[in-house]
């Protein structure tokens, strides 16, 4: 079980770490230039974002995360050679309620399918529950995100809201789900 | 074509932020209004600053994303509540926020009325292809009354709300097109 000294930010094969300003803006670059992992990222358009601007970016992020303190942004990157692979976040944390966002993504489609996606979910539920305090985090995506999804729900996340035809992709409307874990639910299924 | 702005029982109107902000300052000191209307911590805020607020909204009342509206009583020409739309460009989503502040005009089909208006200025106005909102599972009055305007419940986030030391869900609901257009002709959709 985890414990006081059990580091919040180690995985396995992964690690959390801070934005790294001199080499992740040219990698993340990169991701947005790949329209299917943005699209699985992301509700809003796909567009390619230039490394100066993706800088820029991170700037504002560190600033919201210090002024409005209801952000946590963490960068994914593998114990080994220390790549950037991903990034993890809780968004939209309300105090009083004690819920939040998350979101995971894993940018480049080598490191896909290595549960890397698995341990990053793992350190993100432990901070949110155990640091954070949370009561219960959910997850917003598209139906047609099944690697996500299947994600969620190897996790107990339930499936709580269809909103129906909420987004426009590919010439069709498609479903927004929300997805919902509580403290408890996570609980159990660590201690088990 | 229809008056898109009169209801049976309200119309919906733009009235100057002096007399919005001293009305909604007397609102905001009914907490029960608030917690019905709203999922943040109760706040009071003086007239001067929520005029502010106003303002700021009429200015933005005119970017393509937002609409604002007051709500006034046919009958006694009261002002009585708000309507404000966000509307999603891309997405042609409509997100909507309701509140009828005067508690003497709760449960008597003023804000169903208001939620009509609303619901037929997204689709015939703006151009939407869905409207959404949120409430609180301790608010079964609003339930019925968005329901009576046409929304369906599609799915409620668990325990997401605390209050008085109690969990309450938050209930998610969406109106399409096509359904309220089905209704409008008569069709169950």
């Amino acid at each position: 079980m985890f414990d006081i000294a059990t580091q919040l930010f180690e995985g396995q094969d992964i690690r959390f770490g801070p934005i790294d300003y001199d080499n992740d803006p040219e990698v993340e670059s990169k991701w947005t230039h790949n329209a299917e992992f943005m699209r699985l990222y992301a509700i809003e358009p796909a567009r390619p974002i230039s490394a100066a601007i993706v800088k820029k970016q991170y700037e504002k992020l560190e600033k919201r995360m210090e002024e409005e303190r209801n952000f946590y942004h963490f960068m994914i990157r593998a114990k080994t050679d220390d790549h950037l692979i991903g990034k993890a976040m809780i968004a939209r944390v309300e105090w009083t309620n004690g819920s939040g966002q998350i979101r995971i993504g894993i940018g480049s489609a080598e490191d896909r399918c290595k549960g890397y996606g698995t341990q990053a979910m793992k350190l993100l539920l432990r901070f949110a529950f155990a640091e954070l305090n949370l009561f219960r985090v959910n997850a917003d995506l598209p139906e047609y995100n099944e690697g996500a999804i299947a994600l969620l729900k190897k996790f107990g996340f339930v499936e709580e809201v269809r909103r129906r035809q909420a987004l426009e992709r590919d010439g069709r409307r498609w479903d927004l789900l929300v997805f919902g874990l509580l403290k408890d639910e996570w609980q159990s299924q660590v201690s088990a | 074509m229809k008056d898109l702005f009169r209801g049976e029982l309200v119309r919906l109107t733009a009235e100057e932020p002096e007399l919005r902000a001293k009305e909604e300052a007397r609102w905001a000191r009914d907490t029960e209004f608030h917690r019905l209307a709203d999922g943040d911590p109760a706040q009071l805020y003086s007239d001067k600053k929520i005029k502010e607020w106003i303002e700021k909204n009429v200015e933005e009342g005119f970017k393509p994303e937002r609409y604002f509206f007051s709500i006034r009583a046919l009958d006694d020409d009261k002002l009585i509540g708000f309507l404000g739309l966000w509307l999603n460009l891309i997405q042609s989503e409509v997100w909507v926020g309701i509140g009828i502040g005067e508690r003497e005009y709760w449960g008597k089909g003023y804000g169903t009325d208001a939620m009509k208006l609303c619901v037929q200025y997204s689709f015939m106005e703006l151009g939407a292809q869905r409207v959404s909102l949120g409430l609180h599972e301790y608010n079964p009055r609003a339930l019925r009354s968005y329901e009576k305007a046409g929304f369906r419940l599609e799915g409620r986030t668990r325990q997401e709300m605390q209050r008085e030391g109690r969990r309450y869900d938050v209930f998610w609901m969406g109106v399409l097109r096509e359904e309220w257009m089905q209704r409008q002709n008569g069709e169950q959709p």
